[in-house]
């Protein structure tokens, strides 16, 4: 094999491809070819670096040079001038904030630069669909520890002193589970993954598993091992076709390395993965319900106890991780657990991945220490605002969690701290939000999620939250009376304490935290009829300001239903009752003459 | 129309090639789903997978109603997915939604009548990086704006592959 100079790394997450890294993928092969560089340049498409939001994304080694938010003209001449006569071409590079460009290693830019990378240590730097470069960076080698010189009990003991907890959401202690199902009688256990990942605003599963699919065969066979199991599952989402592929694909190397099957790496051992494909529910990330639906039911949940170590896939005993939790697994053991503890606080230790997303200039996927605050996650590695204005809270956990309003970002990012604020860390998920963000709005939007999702099985959750729903939707029509504020504060407390599963139980937070902490936003809907944020579209109006519009017509011509009239150079007006508030012309308007006011003018 | 030996095929196919034989049926409804036009199970394929399954056919609606992705009624060429999640909400996913109604003029769960498209809700995507974002098939679209929607939907109406 010819000696390569250089390797490029292309992001192939789905953020990416779908921002087009097929087609310059594409040019930069073509061009690569047309130079005859095709033997000493070599492209990797890996999984996704991270930083979605700049996407496409690549980076040139040895140097380590980060270009961002490619197109195929950009690949054509990174091609030309950078390959072919090494320059580096400025204009696609990190623009730091003083706008200043240097072409800088990606390690050293401020988005990557703050990272510790456990679970994510392979995605977006190894090509996952290549066996061998998940081995070169020490895959495997765990699994060859674990087998060959520790007792299964001993792998129990070593993640249990690691304090790995589940990165699913609820948090429990990984070593704990994996004893309890261990310890089960049985002769025949089963090892599940859950990749059912759905929380709105958290993909890191998804983006490990099409990153660096090997880590989490690794895991399961290392807990397989551990726990006594033969078979294992891996119960991933059909919405996440790309994951299913490069799994799939992984799969099949494994075990034509010795990985998988029987007598895994000549030991007693054996056991095998297959794949199971969700169909579209969001319950199923339930562990109950997802056992359900691997049996080929309906994938509604069922009261526990009996955990799934004692009763789970066919009435055998079962355990359950989640992808994330899994991928931190391999390098615990291979390290050991005070490597894992390095990082993180004394009740939740190591690192987590947080996704994220809405009103903040770097989305994408980061992996942080345990504990570090949220704002240096927020201003230091999100960039901030990307508009200027006021980051007002930050939601975390989807559904199942809560608000957190901006004076409490100094608080450290785990399970307890976020717990005593009325939110929770879910499964990382960390949703922006700013002045423009209304709270009832929010806690609507997820009410209406929930009504969607929940499997309807017991009452509480399917009546209820349905219930939550009408009075949120009430009060953001300015139809809402403060007596609906107070029952619907009652409806929640009940249906937490009275739903049969996680998915119901949790599904009243986002109600309850905002409440929590913007009772007076509910107040302004009800007594007031006006919202604050000027966000729900019964209580504003848009109006032109008569002093600041010149009668250029923009407006007028946008209107998808006619509403604004006015003479060409002459004021325009808005006909309230016309106006279907679709807010296209305020986007145009180049002149800041239309605006939004809350209440709506009647 | 898929032939009924075909679907027997499927059925057979998925029975040996599965460790446990008990939770097949998830797995060979999306088959037979991929595989039939219009992206759905018909009542005859139902019947035939009760028959080589031994299940009932109730059992089968039963799965079949639950989870959003298997549809019993004729779907359009392209199933586009809307992901209406908290961080495509908050970036303004409610015009893309309000577009795509507007310029296919059905609401979800319909289908155009000319059988080109129908629209479904979806949970995350798992992209917000790019939010708001729409699924077509097996595609992805990030970033979007009204006009690419419309760009898009004229794209497809117009033949263009995807």
């Amino acid at each position: 094999m010819p000696l390569t100079t250089n390797t490029i790394l292309i992001c192939a997450g789905g953020a990416c491809i779908s921002a087009g890294e097929e087609s310059v993928k594409d040019v930069l092969e073509r061009k690569i070819k047309e130079y005859n560089l095709q033997d000493t340049i070599n492209i990797v498409e890996t999984g996704c670096m991270g930083a979605c939001s700049l996407g496409p994304i690549m980076v040139i080694h040895p140097e380590g040079v980060y270009y961002q938010k490619l197109t195929p003209e950009a690949a054509e001449k990174i091609v030309e001038e950078h390959l072919l006569k090494g320059r580096v071409v400025e204009e696609y590079l990190y623009k730091g904030d003083k706008g200043k460009i240097v072409p800088q290693p990606q390690k050293e830019i401020p988005f990557f630069s703050r990272q510790v990378k456990v679970a994510t240590r392979n995605v977006g730097i190894i090509d996952p669909l290549n066996i061998d470069e998940y081995i070169a960076r020490d895959g495997y080698f765990a699994l060859h520890k674990a087998l060959k010189e520790m007792t299964p009990e001993q792998v129990i003991e070593v993640v249990k002193e690691s304090g790995l907890r589940g990165r699913g959401g609820a948090g429990f202690p990984t070593g704990l589970k994996w004893e309890f199902a261990r310890k089960s009688p049985g002769d025949e256990k089963y090892m599940i993954c859950n990749a059912d990942e759905g929380d709105p605003g958290a993909f890191m599963d998804r983006s490990i598993l099409e990153g660096d699919p090997h880590s989490i065969i690794e895991a399961m066979t290392i807990a397989a091992y551990a726990i006594g199991a033969t078979k294992g599952f891996v119960y991933v989402r059909a919405e996440y076709p790309i994951a299913i592929e490069r799994l799939t694909v992984a799969l099949n190397q494994a075990r034509e390395y010795g990985f998988l099957g029987e007598n895994i790496l000549g030991t007693d051992f054996s056991f095998d993965i297959e794949i199971r494909i969700g169909a579209g529910a969001f319950v199923c990330g339930e562990e109950t319900a997802l056992m359900h639906s691997i049996e080929g039911k309906r994938g509604q949940p069922r009261v526990k106890p009996p955990f799934p170590a004692q009763k789970g896939l066919w009435g055998k005993p079962s355990n359950i991780n989640n992808v994330e939790t899994l991928a931190c697994v391999p390098p615990i053991i291979y390290h050991g657990p005070q490597w894992f503890r390095q990082w993180g606080t004394e009740k939740s230790p190591g690192t987590k991945v947080f996704a994220l997303a809405g009103k903040v200039k770097n989305t994408g996927l980061v992996e942080v220490p345990m504990g570090i605050t949220l704002r240096e996650l927020i201003y230091e590695i999100g960039g901030g605002s990307p508009t200027g204005k006021k980051i007002k809270a930050v939601q975390t956990g989807g559904p199942s969690g809560g608000v957190i309003p901006e004076e409490y970002f100094d608080t450290p990012v785990d399970y307890e701290s976020l717990q005593q604020l009325g939110a929770i860390v879910g499964s990382g998920g960390m949703i922006v939000l700013d002045e423009d963000d209304c709270m009832v709005d929010v806690a609507k939007f997820f009410l209406e999620f929930t009504v969607d999702e929940s499997c309807g099985k017991c009452t509480p959750c399917r009546e209820g939250t349905k219930k939550m729903y009408e009075i949120l939707d009430k009060i953001t029509k300015g139809e809402g009376t403060e007596e609906d504020i107070d029952i619907l504060e009652n409806l929640a407390n009940v249906i937490k304490d009275s739903s049969l599963c996680g998915l119901g139980q949790t599904a009243p937070n986002p109600v309850l935290s905002t409440l929590r902490y913007y009772r007076d936003e509910y107040l302004a809907h009800v007594r007031d009829k006006t919202c604050p944020a000027k966000k729900c579209k019964d209580l504003i109006s848009y109006v032109i300001n008569p002093e600041k519009c010149v009668g250029c017509t923009a407006c007028a011509r946008v209107c998808p239903v006619n509403a604004i009239n006015g003479e060409v150079k002459k004021v325009h007006e808005i006909d309230q009752d016309a106006c279907v508030k679709c807010g296209s012309c305020i986007e145009v308007c180049r002149f800041g003459a239309i605006s939004k006011v809350t209440p709506a003018v009647q | 129309m898929l032939a009924k030996e075909e679907i027997k095929k499927i059925v057979q196919e998925a029975k040996n090639e599965r460790l446990e034989e008990q939770d097949i049926l998830i797995y060979i409804l999306h088959k037979i789903q991929e595989k039939i036009e219009n992206n759905y199970i018909p009542e005859y394929a139902a019947e035939i997978v009760s028959e080589e399954l031994k299940i009932p056919t109730s059992k089968i609606y039963e799965v079949l109603t639950f989870y959003s992705m298997f549809s019993t009624k004729k779907r359009g060429k392209y199933v586009i997915r809307v992901c209406t999640s908290l961080p495509c909400h908050v970036a303004n996913g409610r015009e893309i939604i309000n577009t795509l109604k507007e310029e296919l003029k059905i609401d979800f769960n319909q289908t155009t009548s000319d059988g080109l498209f129908t629209l479904e809700e979806s949970g995350c995507l798992g992209l917000c990086g790019v939010s708001p974002v729409i699924m077509i098939n097996n595609e992805y679209y990030g970033d979007l704006t009204p006009q690419k929607v419309r760009e898009i939907i004229n794209n497809l109406k117009g033949g263009e592959s995807l």
